[in-house]
């Protein structure tokens, strides 16, 4: 794969273990340069281990994973390291740190990458502290900061360093609808912008339709259905109904497998 | 309860066995990978003086506090057994060895793994849960050199250094009761104490102690920290596990280094 390759990122027959349990099983996915990408899935079928498989913050039991030409499973340690200054992530929980104010939270990654001056590192800052609406909180701490404004700074932390591929954890969880709407624009505006690659890793299927160029569905360790938005809404495949439609049961059932309901109701007489 | 069979007995011992060996290996890696190397940021040390405030000057109070009783209670035991004897002018060099070869490495080892290990197994363990650890990975910094490498050597400077402040106060608390309250002469008191503590056999294994006690205590809490379950009945488990390892470590090397230093075999 060269880097000037139409995907940014390439998992080709990746599986993932952990325990006995496979995680993913021989998944092929491929995430458009430039675009946004939905990975879509119900809780808990792997879409946070997704991200730290193209992050290179874990290691696939079998396959490969490229990025920008490079297959990151075969990095060493001090490469990866160098490889990660390309992307950005955004945690579920924002992951500021604590001991530090937002301005120097924006500010680290160029502290520690950059021999840039302080003049400079505070211009820079100022910009992506505006493009997240929140220039005027630079000296608050992260306890100050509302769930979604801990988002959105580090979302500025996150594109400091102007990342090629940002890639974020679920970032509509738990946010209130103002706050909601102003991080869909963002991502989207962010991309188009900056002309990054984006991932969102999300269960919530209106917000990520909306502005996915690109989406996947996985579950059960698979690629359950892959397509632009309006082609999924459209799909046959009852278990992509199911997850589009929001319908509790069909393919994907509601109930944890369990033993029959009347024998354990009566079983503890 | 259902007794398990035999050969399940043998695989859980076993698997047991693995885990240990596994955590043995893992932790070794990490000491390796946080110590080897340069950071490559720039700004270690200032990174290493911060750390030298929270593990090192931060504990002052208590290793200070603590050694002027240890101190204290030392002259007047030895006091009271050594006035039966009309030899009370040795008390001066009973609590001087006692400290500096034992009490002083010995408890400045227990207080510093339940005041420095404690608070570092649960920042790093909170950090570790929070993803600030994961954030530090992806903005491309390594947090073994940037969170581990300052804490490790900030234990490994400052714990001996406290076993000396240790001891120090401890002999000031003893000579305070032995002269100023029993009223033991104070020539004696310090003249024995300086003809019998030699420099290489007293003051030294006692450093040569606590370097060590530091090295282990440091090791196991910051370890533990980052090898824990990041939830947070993890980080307490974890901050439990680095008292009660670290207490045990430093006891059981205190005998081992002991007959090593003082044994005459």
């Amino acid at each position: 794969m060269s880097a000037e390759n139409a995907n940014a990122v390439e998992l080709k027959g990746v599986t993932f273990q952990r325990g006995a349990r496979k995680i993913f099983n021989n998944v092929d996915i491929f995430i458009p340069r430039g675009k946004v990408t939905g990975i879509m899935g119900p809780s808990g079928c792997g879409k946070t281990t997704l991200l730290r498989l193209i992050a290179a913050q874990l290691k696939p039991s079998q396959g490969e994973v490229w990025v920008d030409g490079k297959n990151l499973p075969t990095l060493s340690r001090a490469e990866l390291f160098d490889m990660r200054k390309q992307m950005g992530v955004l945690f579920q929980s924002g992951a500021l740190f604590t001991d530090l104010d937002v301005f120097e939270n924006v500010a680290f990654p160029l502290r520690v990458h950059t021999q840039l001056p302080e003049e400079m590192i505070r211009d820079i800052v100022l910009m992506k502290l505006q493009a997240v609406g929140l220039r005027g909180a630079i000296e608050l701490t992260p306890d100050e900061l509302s769930g979604g404004m801990k988002r959105r700074v580090a979302l500025a932390r996150a594109i400091a360093l102007d990342p090629q591929i940002l890639m974020y954890d679920e970032p509509f969880v738990g946010q209130d609808p103002i706050a909601m709407g102003v991080l869909v624009r963002l991502i989207r505006l962010l991309n188009d912008a900056l002309g990054i690659t984006s991932i969102v890793v999300s269960h919530d299927l209106a917000e990520t339709a909306s502005i996915a160029d690109y989406l996947y569905v996985v579950g059960d360790g698979q690629v359950l259905g892959q397509g632009t938005p309006d082609e999924l809404m459209s799909s046959d495949n009852p278990r992509i109904r199911q997850f589009m439609q929001g319908t509790p049961d069909g393919p994907v059932p509601f109930h944890y497998p369990a033993a029959n309901y009347r024998d354990d109701l009566l079983g503890g007489r | 309860m259902r007794s398990l069979p035999t050969l399940e007995r043998i695989r859980l011992f076993g698997r047991a066995g693995i885990e240990v060996v596994e955590a043995l290996g893992r932790s070794t890696l990490f000491l390796l990978h946080a110590l080897l190397g340069r950071n490559g940021l720039g700004s270690g040390f200032q990174l290493l003086v911060k750390q030298l405030h929270s593990v090192g000057v931060l504990s002052l109070p208590i290793i200070i506090v603590s050694g002027v009783f240890i101190g204290m209670v030392l002259a007047l035991q030895g006091y009271n057994i050594l006035v039966d004897y009309g030899s009370e002018q040795a008390v001066g060099q009973m609590v001087a060895l006692t400290l500096l070869r034992e009490l002083g490495p010995v408890v400045t080892g227990l207080l510093f793994a339940g005041r420095a290990g404690s608070a570092l197994t649960a920042e790093i363990g909170n950090m570790k849960s929070t993803e600030q650890l994961s954030s530090l990975e992806m903005i491309g910094v390594d947090p073994l050199k940037y969170i581990i490498a300052p804490r490790l050597w900030a234990g490994f400077i400052s714990m001996p250094l406290l076993a000396l402040i240790f001891s120090v106060v401890g002999i000031w608390g003893g000579a305070m009761v032995a002269v100023d309250w029993l009223g033991v002469y104070e020539g004696s008191f310090w003249g024995n104490m300086q003809n019998s503590v030699n420099f290489h056999e007293d003051v030294l294994n006692g450093v040569i102690k606590s370097i060590v006690f530091a090295f282990v205590i440091t090791w196991i809490a910051v370890f533990q920290g980052y090898d824990c379950e990041p939830t947070s009945e993890g980080i307490s488990r974890a901050t439990t596990k680095t008292v009660v390892y670290a207490s045990l470590a430093v006891l059981g090397l205190d005998f081992i280094l002991t007959a090593l230093m003082f044994g005459d075999f």
